[in-house]
């Protein structure tokens, strides 16, 4: 019953729950799949024989009023695990095995959830295309040689192939919404602080933010249920009470007020992303909301102000890998200093050592006011922005990239069109609120296209609802053929 | 050497060049651990010695995706010390991180306050033999302390102990208003002191809870700007810091004088070679990066909870010094000694409270500081317990016993804390009070030297002296002096 793997989170959730398939034999359908693969490099450890054991187990005493009832999930490698391999996609962390667990897996496991393998991701989630992970580059479900985004971008391909019933990721500029938009899939970033941070390796502890990647708004609502919650081992968690967002859900948006930024409409944008668009700003209007026009004027300032708070934080955060404690440590270096610089060397790749260079940079004595202090200050009139918006409607339609999937190797070499792939998502992690990708068509190529919504802060459940709506009207079919598995 | 030090020249400390005098300039920044049970931002224990690294957790050792959480107890002792150097609490203030690499330092930076610190200016009154100063603080911020590397265990590599990691401490910067050694000397005493009234640091310096940078330079006298400084960085004791002021300043003036300058540099004070010497230039020294921690959120401070601290602050030593020379009618010298520790505070108030105020305060500052000193001992380590130290005096005042026996009760008694009142029976050495007794022997002693009473009275005065001696003698000094005195003047009329 291979079929069960294309299930949708919300429809095994309910099997299970009726007692019409056991948690053995879909997690066996998922080991199967993840066997058949060859070519998507999604996984970096699979957990299939500990999955099947917890499977059983769960089988022999089913809690079948938990949220995630005996499903198997396989989650992005920055989450730690503990007694499992956490290795961020970087050589630096290769053979590290935490002796803890992240706020947010955990949930998942309370909920009746657990570990099918750690997926594949840019080397700490610095990447938009997941060809900086050391374990190699993912190749999108959608065409051969294609990337999934990044940096999420093993938990998108593993999910849109159907490896995983429903992933999570973390998002900094984009990494759960471009990947989602490259392969078809749903993903939602939400507000910072809704989500613990505590066991997820550091990249910029002010922009991340772990979230949901789903086949369905509704799957979404579900496990952003399941992951969202106040924790006291994060003082940049909020402090609210915990919300039925799948319960809520409801498709009923009528007289709801929806801002299209005309700041989004860049220039060399493909006609396909207009169209999308377009189509995305009349299905709104047929579910009975009011499109009106906005301006978010500091959008432009978005993507260089990001490329100069994320590096900085993270040439900060990544400062502990200096092989005194754990993880990678080069054997070459004849005193402290040299030990540190050979470590950091090879354990680190290029693109993380770009940033790290940029991040030290930006901070230094003499650049700091030019740079990270004006960036911080940007930052601040960016969120300015979208709170003024935010009088006027309850949430904004934007695409959610500037294109469709690219070539592997294309962007490569070219940092400043790799980083343009964030440009729309960007400012949603500057400004701490939330916004969702849901599939909204294909271009040419016949690869998905996605369209971006974007919330007040802490409004996920109205997000949500829109999503909801619009992924109705537009009923996005996903039409992969399983080329991966010869 | 060039330069000659004229130690306190109309109380000025100051070196005498060829080119005149010249006056040196010296800030503090001492580094205080706060007493807390547990770490400035995780769970940890803080207690000293403990085997290596067994008080070490996930966040400080700095493992992925480990966050800190700021520990309240130790926001509170932060305040709580502000309030103690009369200073102005900051409502807001941040955390701040200071990047750079080192084998001790697991997270790669150290969490400390930079822009906004949690204490802004007060000050500190110093006690001085030529009178009183008063110094400012420039600031108070909370900071983690970092590990500790061991080098000396092994010829090839370096141990690094976590379990100092973490730790919270307070930075507190001085003014550059200390003029001397001496003036450093009192001025880390009374913070000491002040810090360990209020509780919140205990002030032990062989453990390092109390550690100081030391920043000086030197001017001539009358000038008004302050010339170039160097750091002498983490002197652990008083009296290094001391010698390591003493030659920075003459090197510094010896460099101007030769028509040279002062390098702003970092340097390290050697206590084999009593000499300091270059750790780090100007131009080397490290670019810190600091930046707001993303980890952390600003620390708002509810003024209630300020309030509420003041409100239970502890009697701090100026105010005990005051209310000390007032209630019981000491000098201000005596005063600063009973109130430099509150240990010793609390033992003279309760020795006092029952028994002599003069006799107290002279057998406290005298016999027991003696007896402690030669012990190595503190006043709360001493055999001999306020209660008995009154006991002690009451003796001595009621006429039990002598001053002279009580010296020998004390010795007993510092050895032994055994109670004055039963050493003085067991041993037999109440004093014979009894006028009759005392009128028989003094009569014995006078039919005995009838030569010596004629003498006496032709005028020699001095044989009365003579006369007491006896008849302590006879009685083996037990007779009461003062009774010996009334009887031996009426008999000799």
């Amino acid at each position: 019953m291979t079929e069960l793997t294309k299930k949708s989170l919300t429809e095994i959730t309910n099997l299970i729950k009726k007692k019409e398939i056991k948690s053995e034999e879909l997690t066996e359908s998922f080991i199967r799949n993840i066997e058949k693969d060859k070519k998507l490099n999604s996984f970096i450890t699979k957990c299939s024989e500990s999955a099947l054991k917890k499977a059983k187990n769960f089988d022999k005493k089913p809690e079948l009023k938990k949220l995630l009832p005996g499903i198997p999930i396989a989650v992005k490698d920055l989450f730690c695990t503990n007694g499992v391999k956490t290795t961020a996609g970087s050589k630096m962390l290769e053979n590290f095995i935490p002796n803890y667990e992240s706020t947010i897996t955990n949930n998942l496991w309370n909920e009746g959830a657990f570990l099918l393998g750690k997926l594949n991701c840019d080397e700490y989630a610095m990447g938009s295309s997941n060809e900086t992970s050391y374990f190699g580059n993912v190749m999108n479900p959608i065409a051969k040689n294609t990337v999934p985004g990044g940096s999420s971008g093993g938990s998108a391909s593993a999910l849109a192939a159907n490896l995983t019933p429903t992933t999570i990721g973390t998002d900094t500029g984009g990494s759960i919404r471009q990947p989602a938009s490259f392969t078809g899939t749903v993903g939602l970033k939400p507000t910072y602080g809704l989500c613990s941070r505590w066991g997820i390796v550091a990249f910029a502890s002010s922009l991340d933010q772990a979230g949901p990647m789903t086949k369905s708004v509704e799957d979404c609502a579900l496990m952003l249920e399941a992951m969202a919650g106040f924790d006291e081992k994060d003082s940049t968690s909020i402090n609210k009470k915990k919300e039925n967002y799948s319960k809520n859900l409801s498709d009923k948006i009528k007289g709801l007020k929806i801002g299209i930024p005309k700041e989004y409409r860049v220039e060399n944008m493909p006609k396909e992303i207009d169209k999308l668009w377009e189509n995305g700003k009349k299905i709104l209007k047929e579910s009975g909301a009011e499109i009106i026009d906005i301006t978010l004027p500091n959008t432009k300032y978005a993507l260089p102000t990001y490329y100069i708070v994320a590096p900085a934080e993270a040439s900060s955060n990544l400062a502990r890998y200096d092989g005194v404690k754990y993880g990678f440590r080069s054997n070459r270096g004849n005193n402290l200093l040299e030990m540190y610089e050979n470590t950091r060397s090879e354990g680190f790749g290029d693109e993380v050592k770009r940033r790290i260079l940029i991040g030290t940079y930006v901070l230094s004595s003499g650049y700091y006011d030019a740079y990270y202090l004006k960036a911080q200050k940007v930052r601040y009139l960016i969120k300015n922005d979208f709170d003024q918006v935010f009088k006027k409607v309850d949430a904004i339609l934007t695409p959610s990239t500037p294109s469709s999937a690219f070539k592997i190797g294309e962007k490569k070499d070219d940092p400043i069109s790799m980083y343009l792939n964030d440009i729309f998502t960007v400012p949603v992690n500057l400004a701490g609120i939330p916004a969702i990708s849901i599939p909204a068509g294909t271009d040419n190529n016949n690869y998905p296209l996605g369209l971006q919504l974007i919330g007040k802060p802490l409004d996920e459940q109205k997000l949500l609802n829109i999503a909801f709506a619009a992924e109705k009207k537009i009923n996005f079919k996903q039409t992969l053929k399983k080329w991966w598995e010869k | 050497m060039v330069g000659k030090i004229m130690n306190k020249q109309n109380g000025k400390y100051l070196i005498k060049g060829e080119k005149g005098n010249w006056e040196v300039i010296i800030g503090l920044e001492v580094h205080a651990q706060v007493i807390s049970k547990s770490k400035l931002f995780s769970g940890s224990s803080t207690k000293f010695g403990a085997e290596p690294n067994t008080q070490v957790s996930l966040v400080d050792s700095a493992f992925p995706g480990m966050l800190p959480v700021i520990n309240e107890y130790c926001v509170q002792q932060a305040i709580k010390t502000g309030l103690g150097l009369n200073a102005k609490i900051n409502h807001y203030s941040v955390f701040d991180r200071k990047n750079y690499f080192y084998a001790d330092l697991p997270q790669g930076y150290q969490i400390s306050q930079y822009k906004n610190p949690i204490v802004g200016e007060g000050n500190i009154t110093l006690d001085l033999p030529e009178g009183t100063k008063n110094v400012g603080i420039e600031r108070l911020h909370l900071e983690q302390d970092a590990g500790k590397s061991i080098h000396d265990i092994d010829p090839n590599n370096t141990y690094v102990d976590l379990n100092r990691s973490g730790v919270a401490l307070m930075e507190i910067v001085s003014k550059p208003d200390l003029r001397s050694p001496d003036e450093v000397n009192a001025y880390i005493k009374k913070l000491r002191s002040i810090m360990r009234y209020l509780g919140t640091c205990d002030g032990n310096m062989q453990e390092g809870s109390l550690r100081a940078d030391v920043n000086i330079s030197v001017r001539k006298v009358g000038d008004k700007k302050l010339g170039t400084r160097c750091e002498i960085k983490n002197v652990n004791s008083i009296k290094f810091m001391q010698m390591a002021i003493a030659y920075e300043a003459q090197r510094q003036v010896e460099l101007l004088e030769s028509g040279k300058s002062v390098d702003q540099e970092t340097r390290l004070f050697d206590t084999k070679k009593n000499e300091t010497r270059s750790m780090r230039s100007k131009e080397d020294a490290h670019d810190y990066r600091y930046f707001p921690d993303p980890d952390l959120l600003p620390l708002n401070l509810d003024k209630k909870l300020i309030e509420k601290i003041k409100k239970n602050l502890p009697e701090l030593p100026d105010q005990k010094k005051e209310r000390f020379i007032k209630n019981y009618a000491l000098n201000t010298y005596e005063a600063n000694v009973l109130v430099s520790e509150k240990e010793i505070s609390d033992y003279f108030e309760e020795v006092v409270e029952t028994s002599d105020i003069k006799l107290a305060k002279n057998w406290i500052m005298g016999d027991l500081f003696a007896s402690l000193n030669e012990k190595n001992i503190s006043i709360s380590q001493s055999p001999v317990t306020a209660k008995i130290m009154a006991q002690l005096i009451n003796s001595i005042s009621s006429g039990i016993i002598s001053g002279r026996t009580a010296k020998e009760v004390f010795e007993i008694m510092k050895e032994t804390g055994e109670e004055p009142n039963k050493i003085i029976e067991s041993k037999g050495l109440q004093q014979k009070s009894d006028p009759k007794e005392l009128e028989e022997i003094i009569d014995k002693i006078l039919n005995n030297n009838k030569d010596k009473v004629e003498q006496y009275k032709s005028g020699k005065d001095k044989l009365f002296g003579f006369f007491v001696g006896q008849v302590m003698k006879e009685s083996e000094g037990k007779a009461n002096p003062k009774l010996v005195n009334e009887i031996l003047i009426k008999k000799l009329k």
